[in-house]
């Protein structure tokens, strides 16, 4: 009896100790998932703030990264455009968001440019840099209709042209377009204002400009150029950059076509306010060098003629660090730069 | 040809495209009807979707989601005499004096009626005139577009019922404020005061939405309750349209060329062509004393001109990859992505679907009517509804519109700054809509003139010899002038004006 009774209790145990353990593995399963997955960030939605409109290339670009992390993720990655004050708000919300990893941004060229004009404190250091995705440089276009056939032959005829009486295009004042050029115009011995810049609303007034006889030179990144060189109406004479652009072979670089060596471009990337935790932002990268590599976004990019450009944590820090410098030499040239 | 076109119709009647204009129509005309929500953001935010769809079925889904906002925005400006787009803003209180007469179902038939038509006509001539036009817009430089903006600004005290003095006023305050900011031509920081939001300027969305929306509102508080309208039944909508068709021919017309021209210039949208052919019609109606007072004409005329200036705002971008406007500027990136690359090539190599794209034209076009049809059946309740509560869905609506278009605080700031400055001019009879117009047209005015003085080291000849820029400069005189010649025909032969008015 009491041996029946022990074994009755026994099997009760047992029974229940099953159960209980049913109950940890069935109910429990999902906390454990949880608290794995809080250790393991993200375990919540995180925005990506991006400082331009929607509709943009910068708009685009950040909602294909983001769509592709949200894939690989499995949590929202939610494209939110700060716009305004030219760009100034929307940096400022990426770095002055909160340091959890739930904030990120696309920050753009115009950091490393805005600061030298005294538009805002904010720099490039003041930022959690996790990878840099994109990189434009500028083409050198002119009228179909006009004389110059090489870039050599232009640059012969800047050189000999009184200062200011030739023009150029393609930014507002200040851009980084007419940065490019000024910074073309310095290596080549020349003053910043040897070539008078008309500033416009923007890449496709300028190359319209340039269609109608309005300005001599429009220097713009060549997806911004290239319907109307397609169109006939324009013509890249050379492109700003280390290698030529597959989708116009016949467009040399500054270096081969002039024996000048001079490099720039508009860029983009992701970044994190500053003093993003250690392991966040390690993962971050490597999720990004993934979403870099993926096909899919290496098809969206080339669709819409935008050249990419990779360059990991530090890597990008250093880029920017030049380019920041190079930046502030340019503006000093050009008597932009506030003192 | 028959060939491309039997392809180009099977590419538009396939299901997913047929759902992706259907689902895209219903979208547009419920953003274009809220305050402050414009077509151009009803665009931008289709972008990611388009991520999804095939080619055609994401060019279907902008073409046709702009063309419903654009229509849309008239239903707010005629029932609560709050402009729902930019496009909507030049006739609003045309529309609402039409309303306030009981003939609501009138003047929203007329707005859907001849937007139908005038995107139509559009169409039309992307289909028949692209090249061409596309000549034509790419040889008008700086110069040409200063005048043209100058002569839009005139168009400030044409369209006010107040006198024109307080009208240029008016116009003059909105120029000073689109000087704010630093998009200008030097790159200086204007009127910021150290403020960070007031270095993009102020948005002339929010601005707009303020001025009109909010301090209608304002108004209404103070104000006793008007009259309420004769409660009936909602009269048939299109009924009258063909017999007004047949009645101001002119009119029409002359609104679907006027938005063709102006579409087709990149930089000038449906906007613009509302506000020109609102002035034209007034300036060339046979009875311009009834203009805002419930007139057809005017309405009619710009009507048709907007949503006629959105098809041929395509032109400079299908064949140069130059946006007419901000709709076509985010149309150019998802025709990219989509290997739909704007140029020439597009017309040739790719043509099946540019027929394809001229079919969803016209399609989207068409189901304009019966859906519009709905959606007026579905806003007119909003006439029943005391004002109580619809005024503070509408301060909701206000806000929440303005701060999506940044998500930015500051834009609701502006939108109730904006409300009151349109409050108080309007109690003191300085006309709202010309000072939106001044922010509107300011920085197009100043940077075409800055950016042609650069450009000719400082003479202003190229101004007049330029030959289209010397026929818009006489046409600009002839305007300015116009007003002092009858003026002193009136002073020399008052017993004869007396007569002839």
């Amino acid at each position: 009896m009491t041996k029946t009774t022990r074994a009755g209790i026994t099997r009760r145990t047992l029974v229940g100790t099953a159960a209980a353990a049913g109950a940890v593995a069935g109910l429990g399963a999902p906390f454990v998932r949880s608290a794995a997955a809080q250790a393991a960030y993200p375990n919540r939605p995180v925005t990506v703030t991006v400082p331009w409109g929607a509709g943009g290339g910068t708009d685009a670009t950040a909602r294909i990264v983001a769509s592709i992390l949200e894939k690989n993720l499995g949590q929202p990655f939610n494209v939110v455009n700060r716009t305004g004050g030219s760009g100034v708000v929307g940096h400022s919300a990426i770095a002055t968001a909160a340091p959890d990893g739930y904030n990120i941004g696309m920050i753009t060229v115009e950091i490393t440019m805005m600061h030298w004009q005294g538009l805002t404190e904010l720099k490039h250091s003041s930022y959690t840099p996790l990878a840099l995705m994109n990189e434009d440089p500028p083409g050198v276009q002119v009228f179909a209709g006009s004389p110059y056939k090489t870039i050599k032959e232009l640059a012969d005829a800047i050189k000999a042209a009184p200062p200011g009486k030739m023009k150029a295009s393609g930014t507002g004042q200040g851009g980084i377009w007419h940065l490019a050029l000024i910074g073309w115009l310095t290596k080549m011995g020349l003053k910043a204002d040897h070539v008078a810049w008309v500033p416009s609303n923007g890449a496709a007034p300028a190359m319209q400009d340039l269609a109608a006889g309005g300005v001599d030179v429009v220097t713009c990144s060549v997806p911004e150029a290239r319907a109307i060189i397609e169109a006939g109406k324009a013509r890249s004479l050379a492109i700003m950059a280390p290698e030529r652009n597959p989708a116009f072979k016949d467009v040399p670089t500054l270096k081969e076509g002039l024996g000048v060596d001079y490099t720039v471009g508009a860029w983009r990337g992701i970044a994190g306010p500053k003093g993003l935790p250690k392991d966040v932002a390690t993962k971050l990268t490597a999720e990004l060098k993934k979403a870099y590599e993926s096909k899919e976004f290496n098809d969206f990019m080339s669709s819409r003629g935008f050249a990419t450009r990779w360059a990991d944590a530090e890597g990008f820090a250093k880029f920017m660090e030049a380019g920041d410098k190079a930046m502030g030499e340019a503006m000093g040239a050009a008597g932009l730069k506030k003192t | 040809m028959m060939q491309t076109l039997l392809e180009a119709f099977r590419l538009v009647f396939q299901q997913d495209v047929l759902i992706a204009i259907l689902a895209s129509a219903v979208y547009g005309l419920v953003v274009g009807a809220l305050p402050g929500l414009t077509a151009t953001m009803a665009t931008a935010l289709l972008v990611p979707v388009t991520f999804y769809l095939s080619p055609i079925a994401a060019i279907a889904t902008i073409i046709t989601a702009s063309a419903m906002a654009i229509f849309a925005g008239d239903l707010p400006g005629c029932l609560l005499r709050i402009p729902g787009t930019p496009a909507s803003a030049a006739y609003t209180d045309e529309a609402y004096a039409m309303t306030r007469k009981g003939e609501a179902e009138k003047a929203l038939g007329i707005c859907l009626w001849f937007s139908a038509l005038g995107g139509i006509f559009g169409t039309l001539s992307l289909i028949l005139l692209a090249p061409p036009l596309a000549e034509m817009a790419l040889s008008f430089s700086t110069y040409e577009y200063f005048w043209l903006a100058f002569l839009g600004l005139m168009c400030a005290t044409l369209v006010a019922r107040s006198s024109p003095v307080k009208a240029i006023a008016s116009m003059l305050l909105g120029l000073l404020v689109s000087c704010i900011g630093i998009d200008n031509p030097a790159g200086t920081a204007r009127f910021t005061f150290g403020s960070m939001d007031l270095l993009g300027g102020i948005d002339a969305i929010a601005a707009l939405v303020g001025v009109f929306a909010l301090s209608e509102v304002m108004r209404a508080m103070t104000t006793p309750e008007p009259p309420p309208l004769p409660r009936r039944k909602f009269g048939s909508i299109l009924k009258g349209m063909i017999r007004l068709t047949r009645e101001y021919p002119k009119p029409q017309i002359r609104g679907n060329i006027v938005g063709i021209i102006i579409g087709v210039l990149p930089g000038a949208g449906a906007d613009m062509a509302a506000w020109v052919s609102y002035a034209m019609a007034k300036r060339f109606s046979r009875t311009p004393e009834k203009f805002g007072t419930g007139h057809p004409e005017g309405l009619i005329e710009a009507g048709s001109s907007n949503n006629a200036s959105l098809a041929s705002g395509w032109v400079p971008s299908l064949l140069f990859g130059i946006p007419g406007d901000t709709i076509t500027a985010i149309a150019i990136g998802v025709l990219y992505m989509k290997g739909l690359n704007p140029g020439p090539t597009l017309f040739t190599e790719k043509a099946s679907s540019m027929y394809a794209l001229y079919i969803v034209f016209l399609l989207s076009n068409v189901i304009m009517i019966p859906l519009g049809i709905v959606m007026i059946r579905l806003a007119s309740h909003i006439l029943r509804a005391p004002r109580s509560s619809v005024m503070p869905v509408i301060v909701l609506l206000c806000c929440v519109g303005a701060f999506a278009t940044g998500n930015n605080l500051f834009l609701v700031l502006t939108v109730a700054a904006f409300g009151c400055l349109g409050y108080v001019m309007e109690r003191n009879g300085y006309p709202v809509a010309a000072m939106v117009l001044g922010i509107v047209m300011g920085t197009m005015v100043e940077q075409s003139f800055v950016t042609s003085l650069i450009k000719s080291d400082g003479s202003i000849l190229p101004f007049f010899s330029r030959p289209v820029a010397s026929v818009l400069a006489a046409m600009t005189f002839a305007a300015l002038l116009w007003p002092l010649a009858v003026w002193l025909k009136r002073r020399l032969a008052p017993a004869r004006a007396a007569a002839g008015a």
